[in-house]
């Protein structure tokens, strides 16, 4: 098929996807009972007068097909609304979290992909073992256990029952940490966090991997390695794992929608000032243009990951880049 | 039909290995206490969960009045704590029937019939898988307003379309199969195809998704609930735990805190426990394996 | 001295109800540049006799007794990493087309020249320049180099796994149903490049098929196995021409020649024993048109110009 013909339907997808979200977008939030307006503006402090510009802008006194077409127009502009919780544009507070976000999400990850490979690969490679049951069962609680219920086991045992992290946050506040102390103040504060979206992200990957090694190890082509003659770990490296590899590196773009869920649920419980916890802010505060932009930067974030993971794929997989 | 035969013996086979599965085995025996308590609950020791008592009680250690405590409106934590299992098993299994049967149905629909019913209908399907599970729920919550039954059909809504797509892959490989064939021969219509002789087959394969179901309704509306978009009408464990941490008082009653986390953790990874061993029991080639 | 010498060989397969005798006391023997054909119904334990020969036996499958013996040496007492420099480098391997037999993310030349540096101490480029020769020598040509397997036609991956499996010169090949499941055109092919391949490299094998025809025209002698045994040993002209065991006779008389006058298909009536329980004495006994009370008793083997057959009634 060729890697730019790839390319090129694979990006069309993420874009019409891109268009579905934002539709949908629209027509949830018009599902919640009451008036949008009073709803968009809570703040009873804005007066009649503002309220009526507001109206206009965003084409609250139109007809239904107004209103999308003034809400397109600002979402292209970056318009994403204003939130009164925080009294500020939408855009500029997801845009004050994001790195915070970020930074707990992507650690997180790494750590948990590679040790979940790579105890998945070995629990595959050993299947059937006392080592590979242990390690299944260990994976599949792990992954079975809440987020939130494991944020919150955690914050009560190592943050107040013995107190060795913080109870919350990103940093120890008015401490004027500066570089290397501030990046230590950040990690001890993005430990358990950090661990309680890992443990999830382990559990799964074991458990992919493993199967997905067990799956490959009963592939023609290994027995045809062994009557090579090649030596076992040459075997793991070149044509067990590389095979294995493959079916993971697809599904993690699948998983991201649990990152979402796993970064919402550990932010909330230990209050670290990102993406995810504004969902909680929003919620309690009735924010709806807030929630509403929150709710759009995830699933635009998630397409566009799995873009990124679609087209790394296809150069790794000789199939894909040397068309059949 | 081999499907018709014995088929109280094979349902009776199917539970044994269940059993015999150490994972199976632990997953049903707590499910099993859970249910009891559920069942038993005004039985149990227990008064009415939402009844505020007297201010001198407010905030209570366990004491034998008061076997787990009160919460910060007087209480009693214990009963929250019974009673909440009937909300989670309620949730949970209605939320998970609503979930396997529209899914099934489309799956079914989608792999018999193929062709352009079958391009709508996952089209459909991908467009819900695209959104992010728990961003969308907590909007369609938020929207939709706290109750139970919106719970639970933000619940549905969200999960349908992974088992529509796992059915509608079994439908497409058992409609190529001889049995199938020689029905049509004798002249079955597509409706007798449909539901007499591939849904009888795609049976396990619903009961797997009902335990996975079950076990993400749970989770579900543990969560939204702990985000506070639960239905504050009916105490959840996840409403308990979202009264915690708002009362800001987490640090000085554990015994509050405890026992919603311990059932939550507890009820999900037995569920998911379960799920496990039914998904390899069901695996072709299981009973075999284990020398059967 | 022979290059293959199997004495005896036991392998069963042990299952919770008791051990399947799939292979049962046979011995066989293949001189230096010749071709043993091994033929017989699926389940007669042909496939699993071949993989012995490299050592390839899957659990719950053993080795209880006999030897057997590559060149001199008996391969059954040798640890894992003994066999390991056999393989490939002396033994080699060709087997039934499948889809999956080759590496997809590996090009073609890789997977030649991982198993020479494997085994020999050459230089990356010498190991190159010896991979496109091995193409060359299958009939593939050596601009395919890079290529990977998804782009080979059926019969090209073939061509390939015979480059592969020769790339270190090895001095007995296991040919096991190489040509199976390929259409006749492809089949013919394969067939002229396997013939290429041993008088170029001077290779003794042992080709295991069901199909009669194959084995008639690439084999010197051929050993007709049931039931876990071997039944009849002789060389192919013989054998074809005048099958002594009446399973052979069976056997040949079953397939349909493309001259000659008309005749009904005659088919072996009957299923193969079960190898748990098998019948005692003779193996084919109860499906025999000769069988007497005798073929309760294991026959011995009697030697007939050559010729080795195990059945009470061909005595000279």
């Amino acid at each position: 098929m060729g890697l730019k013909r790839f390319f090129l339907r694979k990006v069309v997808a993420a874009a019409l996807t891109i268009a579905v979200i934002v539709c949908a977008n629209f027509f949830i939030f018009r599902m919640a009972p009451g008036d949008p307006v009073r709803m968009m503006f809570r703040d009873p402090r804005v007066s009649e007068g503002s309220l009526e510009l507001m109206k206009q802008k965003f084409g609250l006194d139109k007809p239904l097909s107004g209103q999308f077409v003034a809400y397109v127009k600002n979402l292209a502009q970056g318009d994403l609304g204003l939130s009164f919780s925080q009294q500020k544009p939408v855009l500029e507070v997801l845009a004050e979290r994001i790195p915070n976000t970020l930074l707990l999400v992507v650690t997180a990850l790494i750590i948990a992909i590679v040790l979940g490979v790579i105890l998945g690969a070995i629990a595959g490679w050993l299947s059937g073992t006392k080592l590979d049951t242990f390690i299944l069962t260990a994976s599949v609680a792990m992954y079975s256990i809440p987020t939130f219920a494991l944020g919150i086991i955690l914050l009560l045992v190592f943050a107040y029952l013995i107190p060795i992290f913080p109870l919350g946050g990103i940093s120890t506040p008015a401490s004027g940490y500066e570089g290397f102390e501030l990046i230590a103040d950040v990690g001890w504060h993005m430990f358990l966090p950090a661990f309680s979206i890992v443990i999830w992200y382990i559990g799964e990957y074991v458990i992919l991997t493993r199967s997905s090694m067990i799956e490959v190890m009963g592939q023609e082509y290994i027995t045809t390695a062994h009557a090579k003659g090649l030596k076992k770990h040459t075997i793991l490296k070149n044509h067990a794992l590389r095979n294995a590899m493959l079916p993971v590196i697809t599904i993690t773009g699948v998983n991201l929608a649990f990152a979402a869920a796993g970064v919402i649920e550990a932010e909330t419980v230990f209050a670290w000032p990102g993406v995810g916890r504004l969902a909680y802010d929003a919620v309690s505060q009735r924010d709806y243009p807030l929630l509403q932009g929150v709710f759009m930067l995830f699933a635009f974030a998630i397409v566009l990951a799995n873009l990124v993971i679609d087209l790394i794929y296809g150069y790794i997989d000789p199939r894909i880049k040397v068309g059949g | 039909m081999p499907h018709y035969l014995s088929k109280t013996n094979k349902l009776k086979e199917f539970l044994q290995l269940l059993i015999g599965h150490p994972m199976g085995f632990f997953g049903v025996v707590i499910i099993a206490i859970f249910l009891g308590m559920a069942f038993f609950a005004p039985f149990l020791g227990t008064v009415d969960p939402a009844a505020s008592g007297d201010v001198d009680n407010l905030l209570m250690p366990p004491s034998t009045q008061f076997w787990f405590g009160t919460d910060d409106l007087a209480r009693d934590i214990w009963s929250q704590t019974i009673y909440g299992s009937r909300i989670s098993l309620t949730i949970g299994f209605v939320a998970a029937l609503i979930t396997v049967i529209s899914g099934t149905l489309v799956g079914l629909i989608a792999g018999y019939y193929g062709k352009s019913l079958d391009e709508v209908l996952m089209r459909i399907v991908d467009f819900f898988m695209m959104l992010p599970e728990l961003p969308l729920m907590i909007v369609l919550a938020a929207v939709l307003g706290p109750s139970m039954w919106n719970i639970i059909l933000v619940v549905s809504l969200v999960s349908w379309p992974t088992t529509a797509r796992v059915v509608r892959s079994q439908v497409l490989s058992l409609k190529e199969r001889p049995f199938v064939e020689s029905s049509r021969c004798i002249g079955a219509s597509n409706f007798q195809l449909m539901f007499s002789e591939i849904l009888p087959n795609v049976v396990p394969l619903m009961f797997a998704q009902a335990v996975l179901m079950i076990t993400e309704a749970i989770y579900a509306e543990a969560v939204l609930s702990f985000l506070g978009l639960g239905d504050p009408t009916s105490i959840s464990w996840g409403m308990m735990l979202h009264s915690v941490f708002e009362s800001g008082v987490i640090s000085e009653s554990y015994w509050w805190v405890i026992p919603p986390i311990v059932s939550i953790v507890t009820l999900i990874v037995s569920f998911s426990l379960l799920g496990t061993a039914v998904s390899d029991v069901l695996e072709p080639g299981y009973k075999e394996k284990k020398g059967y | 001295m022979a290059l293959i010498d199997v004495e005896n060989l036991k392998l069963y397969f042990m299952t919770r109800r008791g051990p399947a005798k799939a292979v049962d006391n046979i011995g066989f023997s293949i001189e230096k540049k010749k071709t043993l054909g091994l033929i017989g119904e699926s389940g007669c334990g042909k496939t699993t006799t071949a993989m012995s020969l490299m050592k390839f036996v899957k659990p719950p499958g053993e080795i209880v007794g006999g030897s057997i013996r590559f060149m001199g040496k008996d391969i059954v007492p040798m640890s894992d990493e003994q066999i390991r420099q056999l393989r490939g480098k002396e033994i080699s391997i060709v087997r039934q087309e499948a889809q999956n037999a080759l590496n997809p993310v590996l090009t073609i030349g890789k997977q030649i020249t991982e198993m020479i540096l494997e085994h020999e101490s050459v230089t990356r480029e010498t190991a190159l320049a010896r991979a496109k020769k091995q193409l060359n020598l299958v009939g593939i040509s050596d601009q395919r180099i890079n290529s990977y397997p998804h782009e080979f036609s059926g019969g090209m991956k073939q061509r390939a796994m015979a480059a592969i499996a020769t790339a270190c010169n090895p001095k007995f090949l296991i040919l096991d149903e190489p040509t199976t499941g390929l259409d006749v055109v492809v089949q013919r092919q394969i067939l002229v490049m396997l013939r290429n391949l041993k008088e170029e490299l001077g290779l003794t094998a042992v080709f295991i098929s069901h199909d009669l025809s194959v084995v008639a025209e690439t084999c010197d002698r051929v050993a007709v196995m049931y039931a876990g045994k071997i039944m009849e040993e002789s060389d192919t002209v013989s054998l074809y021409q005048n099958p002594l065991h009446p399973y052979s006779t069976a056997l040949i008389g079953a397939y349909p020649s493309l001259k000659g006058a008309r005749r009904q298909l005659k088919s072996i009536p009957g299923a193969p024993p079960s190898l748990i329980d098998p019948p005692p004495g003779c193996r084919f006994a109860p499906r025999c048109e000769w069988a007497q009370s005798i073929c309760d008793e294991e026959p011995a083997i009697n030697s007939i110009d050559g010729r080795r057959v195990a059945c009470h009634f061909v005595k000279q």
